[in-house]
């Protein structure tokens, strides 16, 4: 049974979610006592591939390509395919990114591949692999196994945190896949990227502002807090449909999911669509005037205070540290 | 232009989730269900399609009777007619996507629009399945869509920003939020939402390729704790942070 690694990079560096997929999966590997094997696919990329083996990979399959400088879900679709049959994989692990998102129903189709997507736990069970993968928003989880011959598993970023590396490198080799036209069929023209700020999906720590904090210019003082901890911005859904904050920001049902170690709510009730974006962050902090806020029920520390006073402080204290 | 749109029906965002006594599944009791939230912004996009190049809107859902309340609610928003895959049974993605894409070989549209991800098991993958069953194009998380000559031009939402897609027609577009404004039903579109058909049909059978072992709730929290009341809890917090949680 071959396990592939689907390596998400851009901008050719590696994202933090292709050395959590790696580890995770080479956990598996060993359990399962599996070869694994790397796939990354960019324009120029042979030079990142080595750093894989210090979590766990032997060899990276690496496709150089000028024409996938950006993704491609049908040139992605085929590649992956192709590397598939070559190396006779049996099951592939991505990261539940945007990117591996829209990938893996595409290979799971082509491939006849049961998917168990946004795992947030897997381990080996009489020779199977078990996910564990949360539902309903966070308020339930499922334990499956996939019973297709070709498996696929995507991981939510930021959960399968990484205790342990080495400083072994991995062995790079290049292939050269078919591609016809119409494997260009879907193509990304531009890529736009929100200023420079730092996605909630991708952050370690996020501070998000509710509608406690009355206007949009108060958000100043939750953009200095997150600064000084080289934080995301987030926001919840009645500050985004107010538009005091862009749609990108958004935590929770109808925007984005979340599992930073450290996630501090201000003036954010704690709406049941909010906590379903959260629920899975290692520590929560509460800031909310109001003792009854249900934020505090899922919240490991809180104040009940004013946050107009509160996170001003926070920032000097935290600065303090430093 | 023949459009179609894919609408699941699904717990309300406040359910209170508890296990059945098969211990795989949600029990359904007192559950209240509604339109997948996502769902909305695909009927619109496909409403304020064929308001720009003619054509009709036909949604389909797979489910028991159940569904047809939200394949009702899609009529009153101004959708054409309703086809219900009816089958109760306990379907994965892939034997969902499956089962679509052989009704929409059947009816033949140029494009389908459907909810990003659907929020009861939040699999985000039918998109790509259908599209990929049917040898088109797809297109996920669009929060901007236009179609141009034989292409449909999408921005959808990566971390830290936006890609602009272009993509052969026909193509699978999965709806963001952002990307319109959903209208409520009218009146009148309720009044004949009544009267418009909701065909049924015995969808296509395909083996479930995921087998549930146990569905569960998460492990209770610990009651946190309450630091302080004021601004004199904010040392102590920062204190409990760095030296307890050890995330800052």
């Amino acid at each position: 049974m071959k396990i592939l690694v689907f390596a998400e990079q851009r901008d050719n560096s590696y994202k933090k979610t292709a050395f959590e997929v790696s580890k995770a999966a080479s956990k598996i590997a060993t359990e399962l006592n599996s070869e694994i094997i790397a796939l990354t696919i960019g324009e120029n990329i042979s030079s990142i591939a080595p750093q894989l083996g210090n979590y766990g990979i032997k060899k990276v399959i690496v496709v150089n390509e000028p024409r996938l400088k950006n993704y491609s879900t049908s040139a992605f679709t085929s590649i992956v395919n192709q590397i598939v049959e070559k190396e006779n994989v049996s099951v592939i692990f991505l990261p539940a990114s945007s990117m591996g998102k829209d990938l893996a129903p595409c290979l799971s189709a082509k491939l006849n591949a049961g998917v168990a997507s946004d795992c947030t736990q897997l381990k080996v069970e009489d020779g199977k692999i078990i996910a564990t993968r949360p539902v309903f928003s966070g308020k339930g989880f499922l334990d499956l196994e996939i019973t297709s011959e070709k498996k696929i598993f995507t991981l939510r970023p930021n959960v399968f945190t990484i205790s342990q590396t080495t400083t072994e490198l991995a062995t790079v080799e290049e292939f050269k896949p078919q591609l016809e036209e119409k494997d260009f069929s879907i193509i990304v023209t531009e890529v736009k990227q929100s200023s420079s700020k730092k996605d909630v999906t991708e952050a370690d720590i996020i501070v998000t502002g509710g509608r406690g904090l009355k206007s949009p210019e108060n958000f100043v003082m939750i953009e200095k807090l997150a600064e000084t901890l080289g934080a995301a911005v987030g926001a919840s859904r009645a500050v985004v449909d107010a538009g005091w904050r862009p749609h990108d920001e958004q935590v929770g049902q109808t925007g984005k999911t979340v599992s930073p170690s450290l996630y501090i709510a201000v003036a954010v009730s704690g709406a049941v669509q909010h906590m379903a974006g959260m629920s899975t962050s290692k520590y929560i902090v509460a800031i909310n005037k109001d003792k009854d806020a249900p934020i505090f029920s899922i919240a490991d520390y809180g104040i009940v205070g004013d946050a107009f006073e509160i996170i001003p402080a926070m920032t000097e204290e935290i600065k303090k540290l430093k | 232009m023949k459009i179609l749109v894919c609408v699941n029906h699904v717990p309300d965002t406040t359910t209170k989730v508890n296990v059945a006594s098969d211990n795989i599944s949600l029990d359904v009791n007192g559950v209240n269900f509604m339109l997948n939230p996502y769902d909305d912004f695909a009927i619109e996009e496909a409403l304020k399609t064929k308001e720009k190049f003619g054509g009709e809107v036909v949604v389909v859902s797979l489910g028991g009777d159940s569904h047809k309340e939200t394949l009702r609610k899609s009529l009153a928003m101004g959708c054409d007619r309703a086809v219900l895959l009816k089958d109760s049974s306990s379907r994965d993605s892939f034997s969902i996507a499956f089962a679509i894409s052989e009704f929409a070989k059947s009816y033949s549209p140029e494009i389908i629009f459907i909810g990003k991800q659907s929020i009861d098991y939040d699999n985000s993958q039918m998109c790509g399945l259908i599209a990929t069953f049917l040898g088109w194009q797809s297109v996920s998380v669009v929060v901007k869509f236009a179609i141009e000559g034989n292409s449909v031009i999408a921005e959808r939402e990566i971390e830290g920003g936006h890609e602009i897609v272009s993509a052969k027609l026909p193509a699978v577009i999965a709806a963001q939020k952002g990307l319109n404004e959903p209208r409520y039903p009218s009146l009148k579109g309720i009044m004949e939402s009544k009267r418009k058909p909701i065909e049924e049909i015995n969808p296509e059978q395909c083996a479930n390729k995921i087998n549930v072992l146990r569905m569960r709730k998460p492990a209770a929290k610990q009651k946190g704790k309450i630091v302080g009341t004021d601004i004199s809890a904010v040392p102590e917090l920062i204190k409990l942070l760095h030296e307890e949680a050890k995330v800052i």
